[in-house]
């Protein structure tokens, strides 16, 4: 029988998977937009205005979904997890109020200037719109962050008949795993919008869009996957780390390790029994986790036996680590990979740009992954040692959270499918545009003189030989 | 009364603040939403174009309305989403479903376009409806009996026009020619529904809820308080008078509709207010006792001290971009 508390569980991860879907992609997406407007700005050369309209349009339909679903979620914080608020309000509240404050008011106003503005505005007071715009979105990111992190490596408060009362705030925002965490997901973004860039610019190339903005667009978010990708390598480690030093119970949950180990295994694969506590079907790298977690061989890692009835449940974390992993090796092959095929030969054939297109949400996937990992792994706690998640929620009869439970999916799941559609379909339409019309031009305000149009053109830095149309034709 | 001890109060005032600047701005595209003809795909267009660069925002004075109640009174904010956990659950989705309907019906297929117009009325009908009906019955206290239910729904149709007053109101300022004739029409009425609505409310309110007679009625606060039906009748009677005439020689004081809305809203606030200070929940909770720690609300109240001007600004500055009559929208 599902029982509020459950319902209420499964409620607010569907709520969060379904919002988390979007900022992971506005927030990099933001800055890649302020990229092109300020190439654009420099150069005075029309592609980059293109690549900014039709990028801009996605992000306008990405935000307000972002938008919407986020605004469900501080809604739900009162409606199924009163106890939330009233034990711990006292710091979650002004988080969250200097989120609303210093990013939603920010990126919500100057989004209207930054999609509508161009003709009513300088060019320059419009890119510093687009700058206000990824600056929110990312201040958006830094407040709630915290929070999250807050919950999971709790400080700087003291405990008054268990209520929350802040101590120092400086040690609240930045908490143990706060700077990890942070640049984790920053980085989650910049690659989930890289691949969606490259899939969707790989699509309108497959749909014969001959123009130079798609294969721009392409060169530039594979080119900044591949940076990113071992960095966010590195960071993921140090995140692990940091993880080990403050939740070792997440990370052995995360290596599916019952027994305390000195010279742990990387399980590649592994069925983790928590009623036997025990894995079946064990294929795995000898002392590959202990080198990882502690760079010794036979370091010592806890196992999920030191904490028992105190650790999450080991099966949806031990494999989302895995997903998160195999889709981030995936990322960094295929980013390397195209990136060597661009410098090298300037072009992809058609095997590889499909290979794009499949990838296209690819960094949904892994931060979907790494979200369950990070939040599952933080059970049976709320708020780290401080509350669980089952003194949190509401006592409302089970059937109104059903109700809730059951519209929220229908329309989210509506709203997934239209929203994708729509992506593809934009993709199609703009491949259908003729290169640069007039009011390209007549936009670009540094765009004086028409020989530089042929200056430009031959400028090796813009001209993209991507995919030779001859390379794609069957 | 030391600063500590008046941070309360500091907050209840800020929450009035942001649920009028609500009311005011998500209100008139809210509004703009709810009257969207069937019939007519061009003023659907323009409507739609005067309220583009601006729902967004709008709508962020609700989260920090809900976010100012969350943190300056927790307790409060747990017991009135608790009670109102259906109607939240519908004016969620209203919310959801306009949201996304604006951006869907530039860029998905034609064919499906109107459906997406469609959605983005219903939305903002339901929406408009149930934050009526959530305000109906927080003005009850949460009673649950069929007058309360009743007045609920009374408030509910009162807010949903008023939003179409003051949506026909921002319509007459931003627009020209046929729509705006048509908008001053839908207005007039939406403005008689209002005017009918708040009677009848402030019939029935001191009628069920005592204390609410006791305030209003008692003297010489009584006496006092005449400035604000009067008011209000004043403001009803000069926005009919305009609205009648439009449209106007040389579009003469186009803002005169929606100034004048905008402040009977505000008269409206300060009857409220009235009503139910110092509670934060009507005969429920008060709001010192709801408040939360003064260590959290020093904290983000500096922050407020400091943004909310900053805020105010560029609101401002957004407002001065795209003032004069709506243009098509361009996306770029």
């Amino acid at each position: 029988m599902l029982d509020t508390f459950l319902l209420s569980r499964i409620q607010f991860a569907a709520n969060i998977s379904f919002h988390i879907l979007f900022p992971t992609i506005t927030i990099a997406l933001a800055w890649f937009l302020f990229y092109f407007k300020v190439r654009h700005d420099i150069s005075g050369h029309p592609v980059w205005m293109r690549i900014y309209r039709f990028w801009v349009k996605i992000f306008a339909l990405t935000f307000a979904l972002g938008v919407v679903s986020g605004i469900t979620m501080s809604f739900q914080f009162g409606t199924n997890w009163p106890g939330f608020m009233e034990r711990v309000g006292n710091i979650a509240g002004p988080l969250l109020g200097y989120e609303v404050l210093t990013a939603f008011f920010m990126e919500a106003t100057f989004l209207g200037a930054m999609l509508f503005g161009i003709k009513r505005l300088p060019s320059w007071l419009h890119t510093l719109a687009t700058f206000l715009v990824a600056f929110g979105t990312s201040m958006s990111a830094f407040w709630i962050l915290a929070l999250n992190s807050w919950m999971q490596t709790p400080q700087g408060f003291y405990l008054v008949d268990g209520i929350a009362h802040p101590e120092d705030w400086f040690e609240i925002i930045f908490n143990p795993s706060f700077p990890y965490r942070l640049l984790h997901t920053l980085l989650a973004s910049g690659l989930t919008a890289s691949f969606l860039i490259a899939g969707i610019s790989a699509y309108r190339i497959l749909k014969k869009d001959d123009k130079l903005a798609p294969k721009i667009a392409l060169k530039t978010s594979m080119y900044t996957a591949a940076i990113l990708m071992p960095i966010q390598i590195f960071v993921g480690d140090l995140h692990g780390l940091n993880t080990l030093e403050h939740q070792p119970q997440k990370v052995a949950a995360m290596e599916g390790i019952w027994e305390t180990k000195q010279g742990a295994p990387f399980l590649l694969f592994a069925v983790p029994d928590e009623s036997e506590r025990s894995n079946h079907l064990e294929i795995g790298i000898p002392k590959a986790a202990s080198l990882i977690l502690t760079h010794e061989l036979d370091g010592e890692i806890k196992g999920l036996n030191e904490f028992k009835g105190e650790h999450p449940p080991v099966k949806p974390v031990f494999y989302g680590f895995r997903i998160m992993l195999g889709v981030g090796m995936l990322m960094l092959i295929v980013s390397w990979l195209v990136s060597f095929k661009l410098i090298r030969h300037k072009t992809l054939s058609r095997s590889q740009l499909l290979i794009l297109v499949s990838m296209a949400f690819s960094g949904w996937v892994a931060t979907l992954a790494g979200w369950y990992v990070t939040e599952i792994g933080r059970q049976p706690y709320l708020v780290s040692g401080v509350l669980t998640v089952a003194e949190a929620v509401t006592d409302l009869p089970p059937s109104n959270v059903a109700i809730s439970l059951t519209l929220y999916s229908l329309l989210y799941l509506a709203l997934l499918v239209a929203y994708l559609h729509t992506i593809f379909y934009m993709a199609r339409k703009s491949a259908a545009v003729e290169e640069f019309e007039t009011d390209d031009v007549s936009i670009s305000k540094p765009f004086h003189h028409p020989e530089r149009i042929e200056r430009l053109s031959n400028n090796s830095e813009i001209e993209a030989n991507l995919p030779v149309s001859s390379t794609l034709k069957p | 009364m030391t600063f500590e001890q008046s941070l309360p109060y500091i907050f209840l005032l800020l929450m009035a603040v942001s649920v009028l600047m609500y009311a005011v701005l998500d209100g008139f595209d809210l509004g703009v939403g709810v009257m969207l003809p069937k019939d007519n795909r061009n003023y659907r267009n323009q409507m739609i174009a005067s309220i583009g660069p601006f729902w967004d925002a709008n709508e962020t004075w609700l989260v920090l309305a809900v976010g100012i109640l969350l943190i300056a009174f927790p307790q409060a904010h747990s017991m009135v989403l608790k009670e109102l956990y259906l109607p939240t659950l519908f004016l969620l989705i209203g919310l959801i479903l306009r949201g996304v309907a604006f951006d869907f019906r530039a860029k998905a297929v034609t064919g499906y376009q109107n459906l997406w117009d469609k959605l983005f009325k219903a939305g903002s009908i339901l929406a408009s409806g149930s934050q009526g009906f959530m305000l109906g019955l927080y003005v009850m206290g949460f009673e649950y009996h069929w007058a309360a239910l009743a007045f609920a729904g009374l408030s509910a149709v009162c807010v949903t026009s008023a939003y179409a007053y003051i949506g026909g109101a921002w319509l007459v300022m931003k627009t020209e020619g046929e729509l705006q004739v048509f908008a001053a029409k839908k207005a007039r009425i939406a403005g008689w529904i209002t005017a009918v609505g708040i009677i009848a409310i402030c019939i029935t309110n001191p009628l069920i809820n005592p204390q609410v007679a006791d305030r209003w009625f008692s003297l010489p606060e009584a006496i006092l308080l005449m400035p604000i039906p009067l008011m209000s009748f004043i403001l009803l009677l000069v926005t009919d008078i305009y609205l009648k005439s439009v449209p106007v020689s040389q579009d003469k004081a186009c803002w005169l509709p929606f100034m004048s809305v905008a402040s009977l809203f505000l008269l409206c606030l300060i009857g409220l207010a009235y009503s139910f200070y110092p509670y934060v929940v009507p005969d429920k909770l008060l709001a010192v006792d709801a408040a939360s720690s003064t260590a959290s609300l020093k904290f983000i109240f500096y922050g407020v001290a400091i943004v909310l001007p900053i805020i105010l600004a560029y609101t401002l500055f957004s407002y001065r971009v795209f003032k004069g009559k709506t243009t098509e929208l361009e996306y770029y």
